[in-house]
C-alpha cells in the first residue's frame, strides 16, 4: 500500500529536553492512522512538525514523496487540541476567511461553506458571531473549517472533546465519510474505544520513542494471549473447577449470562489447537461460552507502555 | 497564495467595525471640544470678575500711578489712618488693601510696602501692583540722581541681528523659531500616534492567544505575516480613526463655539497678544503671520513633507512592531507592563535630545548620531532637516530606520513562533533571548 505520509528518523530537542527521538512512520494513503500515546509523549510535537510549525532538528517528512514545503499547508487539515476561533468574527465570514488562508477562493469557499452547513444543519449560524455559540457549536463550525479545503490529509487532535455523544457520533461519521471518499486521516486521542472503532493502523509514542506501530489487527495478532473464556456447566462444580485449575492456567473470569456455571479464562499453548481445549471442555460437562480473549487497544497501550 | 493582503483586510474590518473604536471615533473630539469650551467658558468667568484694591499711600509718591483697568479698579483712600483702613477693607467686599508708609527715601521703602487680604492674592495681582510700584521708584530714584527718564530711554540701543546664509538668502529668528516648531509638532504626532495606536497593535497580536485560534492560523499563514499583517491593518484602521478625528474637530470647532455662544477668539486673541509681545513686533498679530509666511518658503517644504511621511511611518512601525513583539512573548495583557517602560524610554529620550540638543546645535556630533540610531532618528532627524541636512545622510537614516522595522517584525515571529510551544509560561528577558536561539 503507497504511504501518503512518511517521517524519517525523525528528532527535535527544546533546550535539553528531548521531545521527539528518531521517530520514523509511514501512513498508509486512505487510512486512518491513530497516533497514540501517554500525556506528553511528544504527539503534539509530531503533529506540529507535519503541519510546519516547528522544525525538525534532524530527520525529513514526506508528502507524497515530496520533503514538506510551504505549499503543502493546503494540502493539510488540522484540527488541534487547543482550539478556537475570532469571538467577535461572524462565522460564515470567518470560515471563508480561514478557507482562503489554505488556498480556496472566496467563491468556492462560500459554495461549500454553504453546502456543509446544509450536510450539519448549521445553516442559519451563518451571521451569528461566535462567542453567541455554545462550545458544541462551536466545534462544529471548527470542524467544517478543517475539513473545507477538501485536504488530502487530515489531522484531529482529540476530535470528539466538548461533544456530546449524539455529535460525536456525528463528527465519526463525517470522519469515515471523509476517509471513504479519499482523504487520509491521524488521528491523535485517549479514547481508546474510538481507535477499537476507526483507526486501521495505529502507532505508540512514550517518552518520545515510538514504541509500536503497524496495522492494528497485526499488532492485535501479535498481542494475542491465547486465552479463552469459557463457560461450563458441570454436575460437580468444586471437582471440575479443581480439575481445571490442576491442568490449565487458569484466571476467573465474569460475564453476563443466563445460567449458573463455571467461567474461567484458560490460556494454552501458543501451538496448541483451541479445538483440542472445547474437546476437552465437553467431557467435563456443557459448554455454554466459548470465545478467544482478543487484546483490546487499551489493554496493549497500558501492557506496552508499561513494558517500556 | 498572498496572505497579506487578506489578514491585513481582516484586521483592518475587525478594528473598524469594533463598535468601541466606533464611540470613540466619534466620542473623542466631542469630549475635546467639550474640554475646551469648558476651559474657555470658565476663564471667561474668570475675567469677567472685577476685582477692587484700596489703596493706602501715605507717602504720596504711587496714588495717581494706578490706573483702572478692565479687571482691576483700584480705590484711593485718603485721610484715614492704617487701621481703620483695614478694618473697612475687611468689611466690605473689596479684595485687599495696599499699604505704602511714609518714608524718608525711596531705597527705605522696598521692604515696607505690605498688602493685606483675606487669603493669598493671585500672583498675577501682585505682579500687576509691583510693576507699578517699581517703574514709579524707578523714575523717582532717576530724577533724584538728576536724569531724565525719556533721556536714558533714548539711549537705550536695541540690537537685533540680521542673518544671512553663505549663499546670499535671508535668514531670521523666527525662521529658527518655525523649524523648530515644526520638528517639534512632528515628533508630538508621532509620539501621540505610537502611544494611541501601539497598544492596539499589541492587543490585535494577543487576540490569536487569548481566543486560542493560534494553532489554526499558525498551520496555515507564516508568523511573519501574519504580525506584518496585523501591524499594517491595525494602522491604516489608526490613520482612518486619526483622519476622522481631524475632520470631526475640524467641523465641530465650528458649530459648537457657535452653539454654546462662548466667544473662543478671546481666549485665542490672548495668546496672540503673548506671541506679539514675544515677537516684539510692532506690526500686532498681522505683522507676525506676514513674517511667517515670509519665512515659509524659506523653508525646504518638498523635503520636509517627503520626509515627514518617510519618518513618521517609518517610525511607527519601528515601535509598532515592538509592541507586536511584546504581544508575541506574552500571553495576556496583564504580563505586558514590565515590557512597557523600557520600550518607551528611547522615543522619550528622542524627545528630550530634539528638544535640548538639536536646538543648541543641529548639526552637532550628539544631533547626528541620533539622528540615525532607529529608535530615535524619526523624531532628531525631523527636527534638524529644516536646518539644512543633506539628501545622502536622511537616506541613510531613512533606510537604517526600515531595515530594523523588518528585523523587529522578524524577531518578534522568532518569539511569537517559540511562544505559541510554551504557552502558559511567563517570559523572562532571560527566556527570551533563549528563545531566539531555538
Amino acid at each position: 500500500m503507497e504511504n501518503l505520509l512518511v517521517a524519517q528518523n525523525v528528532s527535535k530537542s527544546f533546550g535539553t529536553f528531548r521531545a521527539l527521538n528518531d521517530v520514523s512512520i509511514q501512513v498508509p494513503k486512505g487510512s486512518i492512522f491513530g497516533l497514540l500515546g501517554p500525556n506528553g509523549a511528544g504527539k503534539t510535537t509530531f503533529i506540529r512538525i507535519i503541519n510546519q510549525i516547528t522544525l525538525p532538528d534532524s530527520g525529513q517528512v514526506l508528502l507524497d514523496g515530496v520533503p514538506l514545503q510551504p505549499n503543502h499547508i493546503q494540502h493539510i487539515g488540522y484540527l488541534p487540541e487547543e482550539r478556537g476561533l475570532y469571538k467577535s468574527m461572524k462565522v460564515g465570514e470567518q470560515a471563508i476567511y480561514l478557507a482562503q488562508l489554505k488556498g480556496l477562493s472566496k467563491a468556492e469557499a462560500k459554495v461549500r461553506l454553504k453546502h456543509w452547513f446544509e450536510r450539519l444543519e448549521i445553516g442559519d449560524w451563518w451571521n451569528k458571531k461566535i462567542q453567541e455559540l455554545s462550545k458544541g457549536m462551536a466545534q462544529k463550525i471548527q470542524f467544517v473549517v478543517t475539513v473545507l479545503h477538501q485536504p488530502k490529509l487530515l489531522i484531529f487532535d482529540e476530535p470528539f472533546s466538548g461533544f456530546d455523544p449524539i455529535n460525536a457520533n456525528l463528527i465519526k461519521d463525517e470522519i469515515l465519510k471523509l476517509r471513504d471518499e479519499g482523504a487520509t486521516v491521524i488521528f491523535s486521542t485517549h479514547r481508546m474505544e474510538s481507535v477499537e472503532e476507526m483507526c486501521d493502523h495505529i502507532a505508540l509514542i512514550h517518552k518520545s520513542n515510538k514504541i509500536l506501530d503497524g496495522k492494528l489487527i497485526d499488532i492485535k495478532r501479535a498481542h494475542r494471549s491465547n486465552t479463552y473464556e469459557i463457560g461450563l456447566l458441570a454436575g460437580d462444580q468444586s471437582k471440575v473447577a479443581a480439575q481445571l485449575e490442576a491442568k490449565f492456567e487458569t484466571t476467573p473470569a465474569t460475564f453476563k449470562t443466563i445460567n449458573d456455571e463455571l467461567q474461567y479464562r484458560i490460556k494454552i499453548a501458543p501451538n496448541e489447537s483451541p479445538n483440542n481445549l472445547l474437546t476437552f471442555l465437553t467431557t467435563l460437562g456443557e459448554v455454554t461460552h466459548f470465545e478467544e480473549v482478543v487484546p483490546s487497544a487499551n489493554d496493549i497501550f497500558i501492557q506496552t507502555v508499561k513494558n517500556n | 497564495m498572498n496572505h497579506l493582503p487578506l489578514i491585513i483586510k481582516r484586521e483592518y474590518l475587525n478594528k473598524v467595525r469594533n463598535k468601541a473604536f466606533i464611540i470613540m471615533t466619534f466620542l473623542s473630539p466631542l469630549l475635546m471640544i467639550g474640554i475646551f469650551s469648558l476651559v474657555a467658558y470658565l476663564s471667561q468667568l474668570n475675567n469677567d470678575k472685577v476685582r477692587t484694591i484700596s489703596v493706602l499711600d501715605e507717602s504720596g509718591w504711587f496714588a495717581n500711578q494706578f490706573e483702572n483697568k478692565d479687571n482691576f479698579k483700584f480705590n484711593i483712600l485718603k485721610d484715614i489712618d492704617l487701621e481703620s483702613a483695614q478694618k473697612a477693607t475687611q468689611d466690605s467686599e473689596v479684595y485687599g488693601l495696599l499699604y505704602i508708609p511714609k518714608t524718608a527715601s525711596i531705597d527705605e521703602l522696598s521692604k515696607k510696602i505690605t498688602f493685606y487680604s483675606e487669603d493669598t492674592p493671585s500672583l498675577i495681582v501682585m505682579d500687576n501692583i509691583e510693576d507699578v510700584i517699581q517703574s514709579k521708584a524707578n523714575a523717582l530714584k532717576l530724577t533724584e540722581a538728576g536724569l531724565d527718564a525719556e533721556q536714558i530711554k533714548n539711549l537705550r540701543v536695541k540690537i537685533d541681528t540680521q542673518l544671512k546664509t553663505f549663499g546670499g538668502e535671508e535668514t531670521s529668528k523666527l525662521g529658527s523659531g518655525l523649524k523648530l516648531i515644526f520638528g517639534g509638532l512632528a515628533g508630538y504626532l508621532l509620539f501621540m500616534f505610537i502611544i494611541i495606536y501601539g497598544n492596539m497593535i499589541m492587543r490585535s497580536v494577543i487576540e490569536e492567544k487569548t481566543s486560542r485560534i493560534i494553532e489554526v492560523i499558525i498551520s496555515s499563514v507564516k508568523p511573519i505575516k501574519l504580525l506584518l499583517g496585523k501591524i499594517v491593518g491595525t494602522s491604516l484602521a489608526g490613520v482612518t480613526q486619526f483622519v476622522a478625528w481631524v475632520v470631526l474637530l475640524g467641523v465641530m470647532s465650528i458649530v459648537v463655539p457657535s452653539i454654546l455662544g462662548i466667544d473662543v477668539s478671546s481666549v485665542q486673541s490672548q495668546q496672540q497678544e503673548a506671541l506679539v509681545q514675544l515677537q516684539n513686533n510692532p506690526g500686532g498679530m498681522e505683522g507676525v503671520v506676514a513674517d511667517v509666511m515670509k519665512e515659509l518658503p524659506n523653508l525646504p517644504v518638498a523635503n520636509l513633507i517627503v520626509m515627514f511621511i518617510l519618518f513618521f511611518i517609518g517610525g511607527y512601525l519601528l515601535y509598532a512592531s515592538m509592541y507586536a513583539a511584546i504581544g508575541a512573548a506574552v500571553d495576556s495583557e496583564t504580563d505586558t507592563q514590565q515590557f512597557m517602560l523600557p520600550m518607551l524610554l528611547p522615543l522619550i529620550l528622542a524627545v528630550y535630545v530634539g528638544f535640548f540638543t538639536v536646538i543648541e546645535d543641529p548639526h552637532g556630533t550628539v544631533s547626528q548620531v541620533f539622528s540615525y540610531i532607529p529608535f530615535t532618528s524619526p523624531v532628531v532627524m525631523l527636527m534638524r532637516i529644516p536646518f539644512g541636512v543633506p539628501l545622502w545622510q536622511q537616506i541613510i537614516s531613512v533606510v537604517i530606520l526600515f531595515a530594523t522595522f523588518m528585523g523587529t517584525v522578524w524577531f518578534a515571529a522568532k518569539i511569537y513562533r517559540v511562544g505559541i510551544l510554551m504557552y502558559g509560561k511567563k517570559p523572562s528577558y532571560k527566556e527570551l533571548i533563549k528563545w531566539l536561539k531555538y
